[in-house]
């Protein structure tokens, strides 16, 4: 019998994800005796073109994490779509467009500016930028394009199911890989993860008063972190309310608010505007102005409610305002 | 696959001059889940609602939408229709195309795609849309009165001979309000306590009736038929239960403080009823009073209760009491002297208002009925009377007119004729308001038979000369400068609502005038209903006014409550809020955006419940809630995404 063909697969993405997989220390090894890795650039030396020599549909999964923003990425992921039975959105990166996904506040424009002109710790007196096309010593080298937005991964390929997290943790990568080679999978479109809000797990949740109520908010830079008290109640932006659990509260554990990563809730397509919905509703105070007062100590409210999810959001794109 | 109905409405030319009626029919008719459209002129008529009826009937219609006006004008009505056919109404929506659109625009053509988007829109929104069932209420059959003035007492009575147990809270130890101050009557002269008592004694002795005086109301929650009141016993450090009401307490209570019922003419005890006649008849400590209070030392009432009823270490207790309806009868109070520098600021003693002046008429008054001033206890030979004090004074005052003062000053300047005949009496006036039955003939008798002097003209100054208060003024007739030194001014001071209206009124979430009395929910249709459901109004709470449209305020206002009580259940519309518990997390973040108190946060279960008897349906949860979970019946997050579509595509 042949084993089940698996391929894991980068994009934008910091490595988290690769160490999630790792993460899973001993019990990695039955997986791996039970699968035939086709694919794994972190860990294996395998080329594009092993890939392009399968047949289409002989990978039984491919574990995809990153967001997408060059075309090489896009290419990969079409490919590895076109090889595969299943795609798995691996990570907060490809579910929703992670961290990456800020990038989205700034255009292609100001972003190679900064990075390659104006940061102070660049010298580059030839104001040589990333071009697609650079002759060195007579060869041409070819680079991919930066795309001029950052995409989760099922903005451009159609993706079965989805790992959570910032990196998805061991046991939910266990459940999911346990789920696969069980041929024990939900229906399509399922987050393998629990469908209800961190605040049904979080150790924190019996000192939430009966009535939450915010008069001021507070950063965990400057003021003293509750230590067994539930962050909203004091405070503190906790997104735990808006977001999927599953994390093992990792965060709350280590004394900080969550700040998303798992994405939204079952059903809601918004997670940065549905927990300024909350937010909003929480603030101590039927005065307009001072309502405003206080949500304007919010000091990057696209970075603090979308740190995970801009890309997913409705509506945030490109509010450059230098352009 | 739905099977929708499509009505859409002509409204005369109100729609079809705008919107091309017949083309969004045709551009609708193959419109997934459209099982039939058709367009009528008038579609809330009879053969319109008819032709509705029938198609749901003949096509087994399960969703309509009524392409026509404000769902405010007709919702009901076509919902109406569609129940009395078997469909559930809540599955009939309106395609507002008039308002929204016929009556905004010119432009035919566009128009006419925008009332087809319009009621796209509303297909969506009939293709998800639940059948509801109307959230059944009970109701408390027990009212509660706040007041017991005239008005209060007048409705306690009605709704207890109706046979409804009725909850009186009066603030003050006594019932009577205002009327109980008062010497007589107009139009007729009778003694108002005379009439007044009886009904007082009645209140007590009503078996429906729980009196409880010297309490206020702290708080109200919940809802028509079923409000849950916690109302404040203010400590009276008399046992009531023991004490009989013999008096030895305030016979021998050797501090002496200005009484509040004779206006300060006189004084009354440390322990004391306001006045003899009062109901309850049994006396409260004045503890602000009270030398046992100040000092620790005297108790002489404790010793010589015979029944052992004082009691120094009472405190404020709470009561709650579950009622049905409201009645606000709150009623007023006069205008502070002190707020008119004008008339000298309630510095000159010769200077009172008109309850000032009702005392000093009162035969069981501190005077015993004989006129005297109260600087020195003469017999006044000149007074003057001002009406429209602080009254119809928009720049200084009060734009209103206080409606009782023209005919109480008309009273006030004839009693003193009767009792001081050789006297003379003056008054100020704007205008003679007397539109009551029986007021204009009373007011000719004390113009001619009582040869009251009326001066029409505003008073220009008053100050205190050699024991008199020198009035001078225009009498705007005869264009002449009057200056007269009188003996006594009695002003007759503008009618304000009772203190603490402002805060009563939040506490039932009910309005208040640019005047600061309550606001009827209708200036001529309902009258004695505030605009919160349940709460009714009754004298002068709600406007000045005297004695007999007091009380047939009161009358009305508990024929509202008992017309309420006469019903088995209350409906309530169940376009609510619900939890989705699979999807609910126990955050808690909609407990607190809930205006209604609806919600609540099971902790046992980890998921919050909706009281849907509570919820008005108003949304604020379901914006709040970062889950989803809270979601508006008929009104669901889906439901909006699937009408945005169906514009935008
Ligand atoms: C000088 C003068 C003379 C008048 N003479 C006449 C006359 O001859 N004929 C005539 O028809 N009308 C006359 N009137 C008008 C008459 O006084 C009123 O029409 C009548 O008293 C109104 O009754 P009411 O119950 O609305 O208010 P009120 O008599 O003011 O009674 C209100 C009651 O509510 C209580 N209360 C207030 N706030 C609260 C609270 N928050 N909680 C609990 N209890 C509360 C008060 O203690 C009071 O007992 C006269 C008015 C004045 C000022
Ligand atoms: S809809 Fe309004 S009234 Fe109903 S539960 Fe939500 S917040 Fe409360
Ligand atoms: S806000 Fe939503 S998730 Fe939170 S308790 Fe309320 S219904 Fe549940």
């Amino acid at each position: 019998m042949t084993k089940p063909k698996v391929a894991f697969y980068w994009c934008a993405s910091c490595g988290g994800c690769e160490e999630a997989v790792v993460d899973l220390a001993e019990n990695i090894l039955p997986v791996i005796a039970a699968v035939e890795i086709v694919l794994w650039p972190v860990a294996l030396d395998f080329k594009r073109q092993d890939i392009e020599d399968l047949p289409d549909g002989a990978i039984l999964a491919s574990f995809i994490n990153g967001a997408i923003r060059t075309t090489e990425q896009e290419e990969m992921v079409q490919l590895l779509r076109c090889k595969s039975q299943i795609v798995i959105a691996f990570g907060s990166c490809a579910q929703l467009g992670g961290i990456p996904g800020l990038a989205n506040l700034s255009t292609r424009e100001t972003l190679l500016k900064t990075a390659y002109l104006t940061a102070p710790s660049v010298v580059n007196p030839e104001q040589v930028l990333p071009a697609q096309r650079t002759i060195v010593d007579g060869k041409e080298l070819e680079l991919p394009e930066l795309q001029s937005e950052v995409r989760a991964l099922d903005q451009v390929i159609a993706v079965d199911y989805y790992v959570p997290g910032c990196a998805p943790p061991p046991d939910l990568v266990q459940q999911a890989l346990t789920a696969l080679l069980e041929n024990k999978l939900p229906p399509k479109g399922t987050v393998l993860a629990p469908q209800k809000a961190l605040c049904e797990t979080c150790p924190r949740k019996d000192t939430k008063p009966d009535i939450l109520k915010i008069g001021a908010i507070k950063r965990v830079a400057e003021a003293p972190i509750p230590t067994d008290k539930c962050f909203l109640a004091e405070g503190f932006i906790c997104l735990g309310p808006a977001t999927r659990g599953g994390c093992g509260e990792r965060c709350i554990r280590a004394n900080m608010p969550c700040e998303g990563c798992f994405g939204p809730i079952e059903g809601v397509t918004d997670q940065g505007a549905k927990f300024l919905g909350a937010l909003s509703s929480l603030i101590d105070s039927t005065d307009e102005q001072e309502i405003e007062t206080i949500l304007k100590t919010v000091l990057d409210p696209a970075g603090k409610f979308y740190m995970f999810s801009l890309p997913r959001s409705l509506g945030v794109r490109f509010l450059d305002k230098s352009e | 696959m739905r099977k929708i109905g499509v009505f859409v409405c002509h409204c005369g030319i109100n729609i079809a001059g705008t919107v091309d009626v017949k083309a969004v029919v045709d551009l609708l008719k193959d419109y997934p889940g459209v099982a039939y459209i058709q367009d009528y002129k008038y579609m809330c008529s009879d053969p319109g609602q008819n032709l509705i009826k029938t198609k749901i009937k003949e096509l087994n219609l399960d969703g309509v939408v009524v392409a026509a006006c404000s769902p405010t004008l007709h919702e009901a009505t076509f919902r109406g229709a569609s129940e009395s056919v078997g469909l559930n109404p809540y599955r009939t929506e309106i395609a507002n195309i008039r308002e929204q659109c016929s009556w905004v625009h010119h432009d035919k053509a566009a128009a006419t795609a925008k009332a087809q988007l319009i009621i796209k829109a509303a297909i969506e929104k009939v293709k998800l849309d639940e059948e509801l069932q109307p959230v059944k209420v009970p109701i408390t059959r027990r009212a509660m009165v706040i007041g017991g003035g005239i008005a209060g007492i007048q409705a306690a009575l009605s709704i207890a001979n109706s046979g409804y147990e009725v909850v009186l809270v009066e603030r003050q130890s006594s019932i009577g309000g205002h009327m109980a101050q008062l010497s007589e009557t107009f139009p007729t002269l009778d003694c108002s306590q005379c009439i007044l008592t009886p009904k007082m004694v009645e209140v007590a002795q009503h078996h429906k009736i729980k009196l409880l005086a010297y309490a206020t109301v702290e708080d109200v929650s919940g809802f028509v038929g079923n409000f849950k009141v916690k109302i404040k016993q203010k400590a009276r450090y008399v046992d009531w239960d023991k004490c009989t009401g013999c008096g030895i307490c305030m016979e021998k209570c050797p501090v002496k403080v200005p009484s509040e019922f004779d206006e300060e003419l006189a004084n009354r005890k440390a322990i004391y009823t306001p006045f003899p006649q009062a109901v309850p008849n049994k006396p409260v400590l004045d503890s602000a009073h009270c030398t046992y209070f100040k000092t620790g030392k005297c108790q002489i009432c404790k010793k010589l209760c015979p029944f052992d009823a004082i009691d120094y270490t009472q405190t404020d207790t709470f009561i709650e009491e579950d009622v049905g309806a409201i009645v606000v009868a709150t009623g007023y109070e006069l205008y502070s002297l002190k707020s008119l520098p004008e008339y000298g600021g309630g510095k000159i003693v010769d200077v009172i208002d008109g309850l000032t002046f009702e005392r000093i008429l009162s035969a069981s008054g501190p005077y015993g009925g004989i006129v005297r001033r109260p600087s020195d206890g003469q017999v006044p030979r000149e007074v003057v009377f001002i009406k429209c004090v602080g009254s119809r004074d928009p720049e200084n005052h009060f734009p209103y007119c206080s409606k009782v003062c023209c005919m109480y000053t008309t009273k006030h300047a004839m009693l003193y004729k009767h009792r001081v005949p050789e006297g003379q009496a003056y008054v100020f006036y704007m205008d003679v308001r007397a539109d009551g039955k029986g007021y204009e003939e009373f007011y000719q008798r004390a113009a001619t038979e009582d040869q009251v002097v009326y001066l029409r003209g505003k008073v220009a100054k008053l100050y205190r000369e050699n024991g008199k208060v020198v009035v001078t003024g225009i009498d705007t007739l005869s264009n002449r400068m009057i200056e007269i030194k009188a003996d006594l001014v009695v002003l007759a001071s503008a009618i304000r609502p009772a203190a603490g209206i402002t805060e009563l009124a939040k506490l039932l979430k009910i309005g208040i005038d640019q005047n600061g009395f309550l606001t009827e929910a209708h200036p001529k249709l309902r009258p004695v209903e505030s605009l919160t459901a349940g709460v009714y109004l009754a004298g002068c709470a709600q406007a000045p006014r005297d004695i007999p449209d007091a009380v047939a305020q009161a009358a009305g206002a508990a024929a509202m409550v008992t017309t309420l009580f006469a019903r088995d259940y209350l409906y309530h519309e169940p376009i609510i809020a619900g939890v989705n518990t699979d999807l609910c997390s126990g955050c808690g973040i909609c407990v607190g955006v809930c205006p209604y108190a609806a919600r609540s946060l099971n902790r046992s279960k980890g998921v919050v419940e909706v009281n849907e008897i509570l919820c008005e349906g108003c949304g604020a949860c379901v914006a709040a809630c970062p889950s989803g979970a809270a979601q508006q019946k008929n009104l669901t997050d889906e439901q909006i995404h699937q009408m945005i579509k169906a514009i935008l595509t």
